[in-house]
């Protein structure tokens, strides 16, 4: 019987706890809407005329402290979090991860090479549709895995990585359209050239630290931003550049219609998809190319002093490891990587422009090597999957698509502030491999 | 330093081409840069201090900044504020939408703290950097859709001005308007007064208190998680005032231009040095100088990469900013 009061008790001083809590998060609410959302200007012949939409006033301070209420008293309050079951689950996915040794990364990948296929069997329609949203994942991973070799795997963080992605874009663009070379010329010298970015501008911050270096790196991406803007001769402009010539079958055929022809070349009849599909294997091999070479890396002693770096400069420095060339192979390492994913994308779209190449990419690039747990390679798919794949389902929504990205992004970072896959392999071990939980690293300080 | 030497004695020579109006054209962009210099000031005091306190780049305080702008907007034009009315209307009806502004942008800047950083105190360092610019995106696209995208101008308030200096012989003058002696006195006694907050007041030796090591401080007694929260309240309503400022000046404002802004404050905070009150201001200040005398003489496109620019090459020379203290690194 006392135990039955006793929960009556709680319960009753929760119930006022948590209405308290909801009057006032629907009073700030009130407050912070009363002019954003009570009143909408709106543009009128000589000024700006008023509308006053008090229904949405009251409907936002509402919907804040139900929420407030639900949240207070069916989840905070209790001693069993809604949390857990979500971590209990994702535990699971990382456990599985490194208990299962590499079963879902290989089951990943049989899914991505067997893709295209399932697609065109399942919904002829609308395959080309899902392709295109894989292709644009699939540069997001590319991407991330080039990221996390500055920021997950040496620590550096690097605000202006989609510089790396504009100068490979533009490479190719202007070495194609001036000079009439093949793609897959111009697809390692995009890479060596944004590599060659990479170490001249990582040159002038190897000593900067921590958020001096995030903002000189985000003013970088932004100085090379404003260039491709205004350097109208060559770059075009605000214009950018048009007609980039597609990439060809090797250099044996081009997807077109006709004998030269991909259709024509292995006598099968001819589809537009073929280019689709060919894109999407394209970038899939580009982006396992950058992962074969960045778990290689990490075994050799270059990669083992990039993850020394990061957990201590100072130690990685008495110990004899030449931190500037450490510094500046990983800046040209992960350029390299963003240079060629922005030649592709270049080949992909067949028009670049620098609206393409706004801060806002490298905040996205950046949130993917964050959510999926810095340094974990299997985290940077799963968080492209979840970031560029779900906010494409809400394309719908138009205009509320950013906003559910950001709101998107502050919760996965709330709920797992180490990032969705948070066990970290280690790459060099005595007899047995075992996963160390992320705490324990020094992730992203920015030494 | 020989970049800069070279810099300056290019500069010099340019002066020189602009023949005899070369000291009014100099006093003129003076004028200007130091008026956007304060606008910029303003914001990065609050980057600075929220950095001071918990060490976090707080990538949503440009964005705040916009919503000040649209608060004061939406505010004058429902008040029917035009510069019809007498000078005594005027700066009472602005005093009162400087006020409510504050307070609402103030609300904004709390509420962006309690849900974006607070769960993550204590966390590692890029979390909040994440979290700060999803609710970057968050604000700019909120403002998009409920005010909608495209940029909302009004008529200016604060007109006329004053004749500084008149070229007898090409008639150039240089003009100091009523509005940009208003912002620039309102940055000055906004800064005497924080500096009075943050030497003298309870408040400001907890911050301080929180700023040299936030655990020992709470041992001691200070509200660490009020003092982080008020920091952010002041923090943006400096914002607000700056956004405020920014509409008068501009007379346009769209939901896009607190990136920037936020960009170039945060740039000038560094340039300062981190942490340091003065030091963003004298940021600020730099900032708007170099951007202005950078459009003035040479080109208007370029005048982010010279702002920015700037900022590397004093980084790379002195990598705690102008003021900052130096960071001495324990082994």
């Amino acid at each position: 019987m006392g135990s039955v009061t006793d929960v009556n008790q709680y319960d009753d001083s929760l119930l006022i706890k948590s209405l308290k809590e909801a009057v006032i998060a629907g009073f700030i609410t009130f407050l912070m809407a009363a002019i954003l959302i009570g009143v909408k200007s709106e543009i009128a012949i000589g000024g700006i005329e008023l509308k006053y939409r008090w229904g949405a006033l009251f409907a936002a301070a509402g919907i804040a402290a139900a929420g407030r209420f639900v949240l207070s008293y069916l989840f905070w309050g209790r001693d069993t979090k809604v949390g857990d079951y979500l971590d209990k689950g994702l535990n699971g996915l990382s456990g599985a991860t490194s208990g299962m040794g590499k079963i879902i990364p290989i089951a990943l990948l049989a899914l991505a090479i067997l893709l295209p296929f399932l697609l065109m069997q399942a919904v002829p329609a609308q395959a080309r549709y899902y392709l295109d949203i894989a292709t644009v994942v699939l540069i997001y991973v590319m991407l991330g895995w080039g990221l996390n070799i500055v920021v997950g795997l040496a620590g550096l963080l690097d605000l202006g990585y989609v510089a790396f992605y504009a100068v490979g874009a533009y490479s190719y663009a202007l070495l194609a359209t001036t000079f009439g070379l093949s793609f897959w010329i111009c697809l390692p010298l995009a890479g060596i050239l944004a590599g060659f970015w990479g170490v001249i501008l990582g040159f002038p911050v190897l000593r900067l630290r921590g958020d001096y270096l995030a903002i000189v790196t985000l003013a970088f991406g932004e100085i090379i931003r404003v260039v491709l803007l205004n350097w109208y001769e060559v770059t075009g402009g605000p214009d950018g550049i048009s007609r980039i010539p597609r990439p060809s079958f090797f250099g044996l055929a081009d997807f077109k219609r006709g004998d030269s022809g991909f259709a024509a070349l292995f006598d099968i009849p001819y589809s537009p998809m073929h280019r689709i599909i060919f894109l999407y294997f394209l970038i899939l091999a580009l982006a396992l190319l950058t992962n074969w070479i960045t778990n290689r890396l990490r075994r050799l002693p270059l990669g083992r002093a990039w993850e020394a770096l990061r957990e201590d400069e100072i130690a990685c420095r008495s110990l004899g490891i030449n931190t500037t060339n450490t510094k500046l192979s990983a800046f040209a390492i992960g350029a390299m990587f963003g240079g060629i994913a922005g030649s592709f994308f270049a080949t992909r779209q067949g028009f670049i422009s620098p609206e393409s190449f706004t801060f806002i990419e490298s905040a996205i690039i950046l949130a993917i090597v964050v959510l999926g747990g810095l340094g974990s390679q299997i985290g940077v798919v799963v968080a492209a999957i979840v970031l560029i794949g779900g906010t494409e389902i809400f394309r719908n929504l138009e205009e509320y698509r950013m906003l559910v990205f950001g709101l998107g992004m502050v919760l996965v970072m709330i709920w797992k502030p180490r990032g969705l896959v948070s066990t970290r392999i280690p790459s060099v071990f005595l007899k047995e491999r075992k996963a160390v939980s992320a705490d324990l690293v020094a992730q992203g300080e920015g030494h | 330093m020989g970049a800069f030497i070279c810099l300056t004695a290019i500069s010099a020579n340019y002066l020189l081409s602009f023949g005899e109006r070369i000291l009014e054209y100099f006093v003129q962009q003076l004028i200007n840069g130091l008026t956007l210099g304060s606008i910029y000031g303003l914001i990065a005091i609050g980057y600075t201090m929220v950095y001071g306190i918990i060490g976090m780049i707080n990538f949503a305080h440009g964005d705040i900044f916009m919503v000040g702008s649209f608060i004061s907007l939406i505010l004058i034009v429902a008040l029917g504020l035009t510069a019809a009315a007498g000078m005594w209307t005027i700066i009472f009806v602005l005093l009162f939408v400087l006020v409510v502004s504050m307070v609402l942008t103030a609300t904004w800047g709390w509420a962006v703290e309690r849900i974006a950083y607070r769960p993550l105190r204590g966390s590692f360092r890029l979390a909040p950097l994440i979290t700060a610019i999803g609710m970057s995106i968050v604000l700019q696209n909120f403002v998009q859709i409920s005010q909608g995208a495209r940029n909302k101008s009004i008529q200016p308030l604060v007109t006329g001005g004053h004749d500084v200096m008149v070229n007898a012989e090409t008639g150039f003058s240089a003009y100091l308007s009523n509005i940009q002696i208003l912002i620039m006195t309102v940055t000055v006694v906004l800064m005497f007064g924080f500096t009075f907050l943050i030497n003298k007041t309870s408040l400001g030796r907890s911050q301080r208190a929180c700023e040299q090591d936030t655990k020992m401080a709470s041992l001691l007694g200070v509200n660490v998680d009020r003092t982080i929260s008020l920091t952010f309240i002041m923090g943006a309503a400096l914002a607000s005032v700056a956004g405020v400022m920014f509409l008068l000046y501009y007379g346009v404002v769209d939901f896009y231009i607190g990136f920037l802004a936020g960009v170039k404050a945060f740039t000038a905070a560094v340039l300062g040095g981190i942490g340091s009150l003065p030091g963003a201001m004298l940021g600020g200040l730099l900032i708007g100088l170099i951007e202005t005398f950078w459009s003035g003489y040479f080109s208007v496109e370029y005048k982010d990469v010279a702002a920015f620019s700037i900022l590397a090459i004093v980084l790379i020379f002195m990598p705690s900013g102008l003021l900052g203290k130096p960071e001495v690194e324990k082994v």
